[in-house]
Formats: structure tokens, sequence, C-alpha cells
């Protein structure tokens, strides 16, 4: 089974990255008004079926895949 | 009394690299300075303090501090902290120690995007903590930095209790990377565990520049004698 977690930063916390690719852009003459920055992380887990997958990835996100202070989460899980 | 020096155990991670400089400060100023692999399950017998150090420690991946709480060492440093042992961080071992939960808050990206290496100053908030008890509110103090992502945030409740109970140990005089109300160091509530972006293991002689980090580490090596004899109780 795969999932993919969307890490974002939080809506309303600064993003430097972000700050600096919409800076970029804008000197490439691209008309951006706002850019920030994630990750993915992509897994592949031996799981029964789509809600476990789900709740695993949950806690994966908790304990280590993102820091609930500053970072967001989306959960895809695509099913085998 | 065969030696007097307080054991004070420092946390060697893959990709620190300020640990020899902290064991140099450190039996400078009397301690009797170890370093412990990260992959030890024990502190040394006696251990009056322990200092994660700063450094890259597992090459900041995922998150700086994220993948060394994890270190196999690090369960025997949360028994010590939880019992009431004196930990310090400094810059990634603060990291480390708020990814452990062990500090409130997270630290981020500097604002300006940029690694910034300076000599800073310092105030001393708060001497509600083992290792400023020997100094005074409002004392100033000259520290260098080196770091990309110093700059601490909390919620602005955290940081309401935070002050209330005088947890935010240091503050910048000036800000210097974005961190939240100039914020250089906190404290856990108790008091034992405190983390700092600003290296006080480099201002310890007079030889290499500032000596503002003495009155910390003193105060570090003055709380892990006083542990010591607990212990030992």
């Amino acid at each position: 089974m795969r999932a993919t977690v969307l890490v974002r930063p939080k809506v309303g916390i600064l993003d430097p990255q972000g700050e600096a690719v919409q800076a970029s852009l804008r000197t490439l003459g691209f008309g951006v008004s706002n850019a920030r920055v994630g990750r993915i992380v992509d897994l592949e887990l031996d799981a029964a079926d789509v809600p476990s997958a789900r709740a695993e990835v949950e806690r994966m996100c908790a304990e280590l895949l993102a820091n609930p202070l500053i970072e967001s989460v989306e959960i895809q899980v695509e099913g085998a | 009394m065969s030696d007097a020096r307080p054991v004070v155990a420092v946390i060697q991670f893959p990709g620190s690299n300020d640990d020899r400089d902290a064991i140099l400060a450190l039996e400078e100023l009397g301690a009797d300075a170890r370093l412990v692999w990260h992959a030890e399950l024990e502190l040394p017998a006696g251990t009056g303090a322990v200092v994660l150090p700063g450094g890259f420690s597992y090459g900041d991946y995922l998150r700086c501090g994220a993948i060394a709480r994890f270190a196999p060492v690090m369960e025997s440093v949360r028994e010590f902290a939880a019992a009431g042992g004196p930990v310090l961080g400094i810059c990634n071992g603060f990291q480390i120690l708020c990814e452990a939960g062990l500090l409130p808050g997270v630290l981020r990206a500097n604002r300006q995007l940029e690694f910034l290496c300076a000599d800073v100053t310092v105030t001393i908030e708060s001497t509600a903590n083992v290792f400023t008890g020997g100094s005074e509110v409002g004392d100033e103090l000259v520290i260098p930095v080196k770091h990309g992502e110093g700059n601490w945030f909390g919620d602005t409740a955290l940081v309401a209790e935070l002050e209330s109970r005088g947890q935010i140990v240091l503050r910048y005089t000036e800000d210097v990377n974005g961190s939240l109300g100039r914020i250089a160091g906190v404290a856990n509530e108790a008091g034992n565990v405190m983390g700092l972006m600003p290296h006080p293991e480099h201002a310890v002689d007079p030889l290499l520049g500032p000596v503002g980090g003495r009155p910390i580490l003193e105060g570090l090596v003055a709380a892990a004698s006083a542990w010591s004899l607990i212990a030992a109780l």
C-alpha cells in the first residue's frame, strides 16, 4: 500500500524559504504573490486496508514526520 | 573525598562538532567532562549533568534534532532529566531537546535565510533554573552564535505560559534571526533542563574573545556538583 504525506508550513507561520522562492520567481518576471515550501514523504507500507494505513500514517506524522507546532499534514492513501 | 570534580557527560552524536570544545570548556571550569557516544545505553556512573553539544546531528535530516532524539543514549538522558538532573542543550542540542519534547517550542530557519555567525549580546531574563542562579536578571552576556536554524517559535498561549513561569531564560538584545520575542534560551518548568542557541563553550577563555559563556557553564558545573551529592544519598 502506498501513502503520501504532504507537510506544509502552517497557515500564518513564517516561511522564509517560501519567501525566498517567491522573491526569486518575481525576479524572473513571474507574477507570484505568495509561495510556501513544504516537503513530500512517499511511503510504501504493509497495512491490511486503507483505514488502518491511514491511522498508522497519522501516528507517523505525530511521532516523527511533522512538528505540529509549525507544520500541517495532509495524508493521501492509495490501496494496492 | 577522592575527586571532587563533578562528572559531566557530553553526548556525541554522529555530526556533533562542538563536543570537544564543550569538554575543554567544562574541564577548564572544574568538571570531569566525559565524551559519551550516542549508542551507549547508560550515562557514566555518578553523572552530575548532561550536555547535548552543537553540531549537525544526523545531517539535520527531516528537521534539526528530529532524528537524534531516537539515539539509544537519549532514553537515559530522558530518565536523568525526569529525575531532576541538570541537562543543557547548546545550539543543535537545544534543537534536539525541543524535538524530544523536553523543552517547549521549536527552532526554525533564520528569518534572513542565512547562516549567522557572530558575537551577540543576550540578557538574563530569569534565574528560575539551575544554570543562571549565579546571575542577576538583566545581566548582559556576550556569546557567539553560529546557526542557520535558531529562530525560536511557540504559539501565543505557550509564550504567555513560559513568561509567567520564568522559563524564558535568555533574550538577544537585538533581533538577530527572527526569533519570537528575541528568545535565545528557554528552560523547562522544573528549571533543570535548558537550551540556548548561543555557544557558551566558545566563550570561556579570554584568549579567544568574549567570556560571556562562563556564568552559564559555571552554573552548570555547580549544578552538576549539587546533583552528584543528591544522587549519591
